[in-house]
């Protein structure tokens, strides 16, 4: 009996075999979409969720006090720092991931179980990292843009990373008893609404306000995504020409 | 509100900064690093002034775009923000479409600055990128991890032209934009204009 760990990292070794890299003229702008009539039906269905649970509104979570959501995302990164760690280690990244392995001990302990973030005010920054940035490090291409659903824009790379992180977090469902697994899972949710309000206003622009917010948002994600990574060479040239255009008559 | 919020003297004013900014920066010199960054360091002077004024917003929004104007090399920006679709654009259309647009963008990004309160962008430093010149600053705002702001000044004008925050390219994410208001208007240049006046 394959367990489900294998079945995941079997799947996710399919899907990265079909990355896909775009031929020349494929990818204007730096952007490569040959799924866009259906990544657009996601994404309409991705914002009629956001709306319903209040965003581009006032209500919902953003009613939460500020030091609650603090909290909660605090906790959400500390659970998220062992997998920070483990992608680290893979990347040969040894500093960071000693630094990572720091932070943990800190805020899990002095930060009562993850809730304040002690560390950052020591010297030890937040220095996420995920299975999507391994494969980068390991030279595997960025492959098309794609919305999921629920999760949002992600290209065929970072699809494949969040699979594999589910496996590789060692305080993820796949390793903790029953209880334990369920909080783990239920924080981590928690975590993600608690960052939707932080970022509130720049994702309502984004979303509500943008004439074509399923462009925007596929603009957004893969600029900052390949800043994250430092990744220079995908995409559109990095640097804009200040002379190189006819300005005549504007 | 700030919808249709631009006076016939704003107006008037609006175009003899803009016919002024045509005509600078073919006679301004070309600059060096500190001036980049001194440049860029004023213009949030300029804008942290207005922030902290306690102006209505329309107030607000008016200085800014007078900062914009100012600080901005607004043919640039625009003609970039048009895209391919600028070489179809009459005279007048252009003319029509950076007036429409100055007051877009600085509706767009004056709402934003209102986070600004209370925080602040710190200059890092600014280093020559061919015929730029890149002046990073990282922007420390009350309950949120710190992020970088990347500001662009062309060598030649000496005014600032992009902007990246967290590696999103503010040339970029205006021509996407304009471009899908194109796009639902199928292609007319007019019609695309009168909505830039109400957008942002």
């Amino acid at each position: 009996m394959p367990t489900p760990k294998t079945v995941l990292a079997l799947c996710a070794l399919l899907s990265l075999a079909a990355c896909a890299v775009p031929g020349p003229g494929e990818a204007p702008d730096g952007i490569y979409d040959p799924q866009e009539g259906a990544n657009r039906r996601i994404h309409a269905f991705n914002k009629r969720v956001d709306s319903a649970l209040g965003g581009g509104g006032d209500g919902g979570a953003s009613a939460i006090p500020a030091p609650i959501l603090a909290g909660v995302a605090n906790m959400a990164d500390t659970l998220r720092t062992p997998r920070t760690v483990v992608n680290q280690v893979l990347q040969a990244r040894l500093g960071r991931a000693t630094r990572n392995t720091l932070r943990f001990g800190v805020n899990a302990t002095v930060g009562i179980a993850g809730l304040f973030d002690v560390a950052s005010g020591i010297g030890l920054p937040e220095d996420k990292s995920d299975f999507g940035e391994t494969l980068h490090v390991w030279g595997f291409p960025e492959g098309a843009y794609i919305e999921l659903p629920l999760i949002g824009p992600a290209t065929e790379r970072e699809a494949v990373g969040k699979l594999v992180d589910i496996a590789l977090n060692p305080l993820g469902y796949v390793y903790l008893p029953s209880p334990e697994r369920y909080y783990s899972v239920g924080i981590r949710a928690a975590g993600k609404v608690a960052e939707r309000v932080e970022y509130g206003d720049t994702l309502d622009t984004l979303l509500y306000d943008s004439a074509d917010s399923y462009a925007q948002t596929r603009n957004s994600y893969l600029s900052y995504r390949r800043y994250q990574l430092g990744d220079t060479e995908t995409g559109a040239a990095d640097y804009i020409d200040p002379e190189a255009l006819d300005t005549e008559g504007f | 509100m700030t919808r249709h919020f631009l006076t016939r003297r704003e107006m008037i004013s609006g175009s003899a900064a803009a016919a002024l900014c045509a005509l600078v920066p073919g006679a301004a010199l070309a600059v060096t690093a500190a001036q980049a960054s001194a440049l860029v360091e004023r213009m949030l002077a300029d804008i942290n002034r207005v922030i902290e004024s306690g102006k209505s917003e329309a107030a607000m929004i008016a200085d800014f775009e007078r900062i914009f104007r100012s600080y901005g090399d607004m043919p640039y920006i625009a003609a970039y923000a048009m895209g391919a679709d600028g070489r179809r654009a009459t005279p007048a259309q252009k003319k029509a479409f950076t007036n429409a647009f100055a007051g877009y963008v600085s509706r767009k990004y004056g709402k934003q600055f209102r986070k600004f309160i209370g925080g602040k962008l710190e200059i890092q430093g600014s280093k020559k990128v061919k015929n730029a010149y890149q002046v990073s600053t990282v922007a420390l705002l009350r309950g949120q991890s710190p992020f970088d702001v990347t500001f662009f000044v062309g060598e030649k004008s000496g005014r600032f032209y992009n902007m990246y925050v967290e590696g999103v390219n503010m040339l970029l994410t205006e021509r996407t934009e304009v471009g899908a208001m194109l796009d639902r208007r199928r292609g007319d240049i007019d019609a695309m204009i009168a909505d830039l006046k109400r957008a942002g």
